[in-house]
């Protein structure tokens, strides 16, 4: 981008692309001497072998990599700024202890191949967390190995395949309600299953008619989300675990919820036989601009043998080992054993807070989110009466008549100084605005986001256009995608 | 509150769960510690995991000096409180971050485009495979039992139930595919050829070559990289003069650049690939595009292939990249610049042949691979070795095998000392 394109001519938000910056010759980094007899590569290494340079490397000082990183820190929004009311995500603030603890250099410089006797504390770290989330979800057995929420989807279904061909057949197929995460379906798919979608009711719950149809001796399992992604309580779930199971199906469970249950209820005594937890979303672990995060799997105890191998084991005299020899496993699903430095985040939060401390938080996560309901009911239409628990999901109906839309109440928001919810999921709900306050949230906060969207209520009957337009107050505005998907610019390259 | 909600307490809210499901007692967890006692337990735990200095172990995972000052700004909270960058009006910063990471890879590596990074490189080899399978069509692929054992784990684990059937290629005498072998081994039925380099012994391949025969053949070409270091002296797989020559897939785990062991995680994968492919591609990518007044800015682009659009039918069940560990590479790569990075690597080669030469030369143990390598090597061992892997849980046909790694962070002492160990 040439210089007259750029928004204005402060420093801090005219930042070029690090490999415009710098100048040759600049270092912010400098080797000790080599302390061993120094020789030309190419006497070890045969020339063919070697790269000539490295085109396009930007020559940096140290001022310069700390200014521009710092200077494009200062476009974000985030969680320490305000608000993040997103649906379905779960943005509590994340305590900073966590950082503290997980970057202790024990932990940091460990590497897993070490042998057992010199990662004990690390192993009881993860056995720690294990235990803590069994607890939590009333499960037996955990796996912390998983990358991500979709990657325990992965890992769960890849064991719920493995549980039903150690029984003599796979089965064919996963029911998946038709308010579910797109990556239920996805992760479904590459398990090599065929996915049939159930309808919800007029409650927003699954339709337990169309649903006893559906389930026979096909189905490998459900795939549900409790409470589902409209923030509603499957009330029906003993009954929807008693059907499937008398078919020999399973119970999936989608844990990007759980927040609302924390002490309250637990998909385990619910009749859930596999559950994704998301380290990320209830356990505090930051979300990092889009990861790492952390997808620990826990499972009753008939899945336990189909674990991802390996798991953390006692010896008769108390030491922990990474027990490899698993024959029933699913196999690995990732290189080593998950996300260890998430996993001293969540663990540590659990610490903080103990039994009262998570129960609370979920008490309030749902009165947070009844308070926004209340204050909003009126304004917004919401998409389904039934008692909201974590999140709230209202629809655009109203707005919509002044052709504003989910899109364009979202991005005003940003003028507001909020960031905008999650809109247009989920799927069942057209233009859906999806609100999940959290705990972390004061009621002083709370109000200033209520009263701004009563505002943009206001707007969108009045100056309709100026909620359309928005953002107005950002370094960019809109974006066009389907411009740059049409004629993609993934990378760099010197003009 | 509750009274603008109407509710007379925080229980009636709950009303809708069925009583008989509800948890009528207090979890049973460790009592609340405040934050002096949590300071207290991590502690000692840390305590309990020993470096015992340089352990000399490498396998997928690489200790490599951290300039300080990525930690000093990954601690912004404006980069490790924020979401995934949906909405580019409040995510510039990341999305740039994320633009230049993709530059930085497809640089490296010599391809076309990368991606905004994936979950680790084990992930991120099952992505390519599948990748490749949608390309081509074709469900056979022929993988180097040089590969990293566990990530070769990790596809089977991915591919199982794909209709994917996985040969392996056996190794020659000197540590690197047998050519011979898979020159007979490849025919037109299969999908693509997966190698790594350097290889899980530390010994470079002949990428280039295998790429070739691997086109030669109707088959594509996946170069695996764990050691990513290595990207800053090798020649790139992706490059060549002939395009026949060059690879079609780059994959491979970027943890060197920046990211601290951390006891296996969290990493950052990364997958490059050529220009033709990019629709095939798993994973998040950030373009730069323009907003409606005309002005450049970076936004989340071809999301027509991932699951919140396809669900069933898209490229990948991924929902996330690992933006946080792909912004430490960017201020690595953008810390020790060019030069800095090409002389991490001499320092690497270097140290990594003394000791095996002082090895070679003080001791009765053996190097069992005679090709060239960057900074790993396999010792077939007589009697104990307390440094680096034992590979007989991945390879037993080697005996008592160990696989050694020499970064730049070893000091010629500590090598010393190793040596004098092994020796007496």
């Amino acid at each position: 981008m040439s210089n007259h394109e750029r928004t204005s001519t402060h420093m801090s938000l005219n930042e070029r692309v690090v490999f415009e910056e710098g100048s040759p010759g600049r270092r912010a980094f400098d080797l000790p001497a080599l302390d061993v007899p120094a020789k030309p590569v190419s006497e070890i290494l045969d020339a063919n072998l070697l790269r000539e340079d490295l085109p396009g490397m930007p020559e940096l000082s140290e001022v310069d990599v700390v200014r521009h990183f710092t200077r494009l820190s200062t476009w974000n929004y985030h969680i320490d700024l305000g608000l993040y009311p997103l649906g379905s995500c779960t943005m509590k603030y994340n305590p900073k202890i966590n950082e503290r603890i997980a970057r202790l250099q024990g932990f940091t410089l460990a590497h897993p191949y070490l042998p057992a006797a010199d990662i004990q504390g690390a192993l009881e770290i993860q056995k720690a967390l294990e235990t803590c989330l069994a607890e939590i979800s009333g499960m037996d057995a955990v796996t912390l190995q998983p990358a991500a929420g979709a990657h325990g989807e992965l890992t769960g279904i890849l064991m719920i395949r493995a549980y039903h061909e150690s029984r003599g057949h796979p089965r064919k197929k996963i029911l998946i309600p038709d308010s579910a995460h797109g990556t239920n379906p996805a992760s479904a798919a590459i398990s090599g299953y065929v996915i049939e979608t159930v309808p919800s009711n007029i409650r927003g719950t699954v339709d337990l008619g169309r649903l006893a149809a559906s389930v026979n001796e096909d189905v490998a399992a459900i795939m549900i989300t409790n409470p589902n992604t409209l923030g509603i309580f499957e009330s029906d779930i003993a009954k929807i675990s008693e059907l499937l199971h008398s078919r020999g199906a399973l119970v999936y469970m989608d844990g990007a919820n759980l927040n609302a249950m924390m002490g309250i209820t637990r998909p385990g005594d619910f009749g859930v036989d596999v559950l994704h937890i998301n380290l990320h979303k209830t356990f505090t672990t930051p979300h990092g601009g889009g990861g790492p995060g952390a997808g620990p799997v826990a499972v009753k105890k008939m899945l336990e043998p189909f674990l991802p191998y390996p798991v953390v084991a006692k010896t008769a005299e108390g030491a922990y080992f990474f027990e490899y020899e698993r024959p029933q496993s699913i196999g690995k699903i990732k290189a080593y054993n998950g996300h260890f430095g998430m996993h001293l985040r969540a663990l540590c939060y659990i610490l903080a807070n103990g039994a009262e401390g998570l129960k609370e938080a979920s008490e309030i996560a749902v009165l947070n989110a009844n308070y926004i309901r209340a204050k909003l009911k009126d304004t917004y239409a919401l998409a389904y009466e039934s008692p909201s628990l974590h999140e709230v999901v209202f629809s655009d109906r109203l707005q919509a008549r002044k052709d504003v839309h989910v899109w364009d109440i979202g991005k005003r928001l940003i003028d507001y100084g909020f960031h905008p919810p999650t809109v247009s999921f989920p799927l069942i709900v057209p233009g859906a605005i999806m609100i999940e306050p959290t705990e972390t949230e004061s009621k002083q906060e709370l109000d200033g986001f209520i009263e701004a969207m009563l505002a943009i209520a206001r707007e969108a009957d009045e100056t309709p256009e100026t909620v359309k337009t928005a953002p107005h107050t950002t370094r960019v505005g809109r974006i066009d995608e389907a411009a740059a998907a049409r004629r993609p610019v993934l990378r760099w390259k010197p003009e | 509150m509750l009274a603008e909600i109407g509710a007379d307490s925080i229980e009636r809210l709950f009303s809708d769960i069925p009583e008989n499901v509800r948890l009528r007692r207090l979890l049973n967890l460790p009592k609340a510690l405040t934050e002096p006692e949590l300071l207290d337990y991590f502690h000692a735990r840390a305590a309990e995991v020993s470096g015992r200095g340089t352990p000399f172990i490498g396998a997928g995972i690489y200790r490599h000096h951290i300039p300080i000052i990525i930690d000093a700004l990954i601690s912004r909270s404006e980069f490790y409180t924020a979401y995934t960058p949906y909405q580019a009006e409040i995510a510039q910063g990341t999305l740039q971050a994320i633009f230049e990471f993709q530059t930085y890879i497809a640089q490296l590596t010599g391809m076309d485009v990368a991606n905004a990074s994936l979950y680790d490189g084990s992930t991120g080899l099952a992505e390519a495979v599948l990748m490749a399978q949608r390309i081509s069509k074709k469900h056979k692929f022929l993988i180097a039992r040089t590969v990293h054992p566990e990530y070769r784990a990790v596809v089977d684990t991915y591919a199982k139930n794909l209709g994917i059937h996985v040969e392996l290629i056996e190794y020659a005498p000197d540590g690197r595919v047998d050519m011979d072998r898979l020159e007979r081994q490849i025919g037109q039925d299969v999908a693509a050829v997966v190698v790594q380099s350097p290889n899980f012994f530390g010994t470079i391949e002949h990428t280039h070559d295998i790429s070739e025969l691997a086109h030669s053949r109707g088959a594509l070409s996946i170069v695996n990289v764990c050691e990513a270091i290595a990207l800053g002296i090798l020649k790139p797989p992706g490059e060549d003069a002939s395009e026949h020559r060059r690879a079609d897939i780059v994959v491979g785990e970027a943890q060197s650049f920046g990211v601290p062991p951390s006891f296996g995680g969290p990493h950052v994968g990364f997958l490059a690939t050529r220009e033709r492919y990019i629709r095939q591609m798993p994973g998040r990518l950030v373009g730069l595009g323009r907003d409606y007044s005309g002005r450049p800015a970076f936004v989340l682009t071809l999301s027509t292939r991932e699951q919140h659009i396809r669900r069933e039918k898209a490229t990948s069940n991924i929902c996330t990249n690992q933006s946080l560990c792909a912004l430490m590479a960017t201020i690595y790569l953008a810390t020790v610049g060019p030069k800095g990075l090409r002389e991490i690597c001499e320092h690497n080669i270097l140290k990594a042949d003394y000791a095996a030469n002082e090895i070679r030369n003080r001791t009765r143990h053996r190097l069992i691979f005679s090709a060239p390598r960057f900074n790993e090597f396999v010792l077939k061992v007589q009697g104990q070795c307390s440094f680096g892997l034992s590979l007989s849980r991945f390879y037993p046909e080697l005996g008592n095998a160990f696989l050694l790694c020499v970064t730049e962070t070893a000091r010629r002492h500590e090598i010393d000392a190793m040596v004098q160990r092994l020796a007496s």
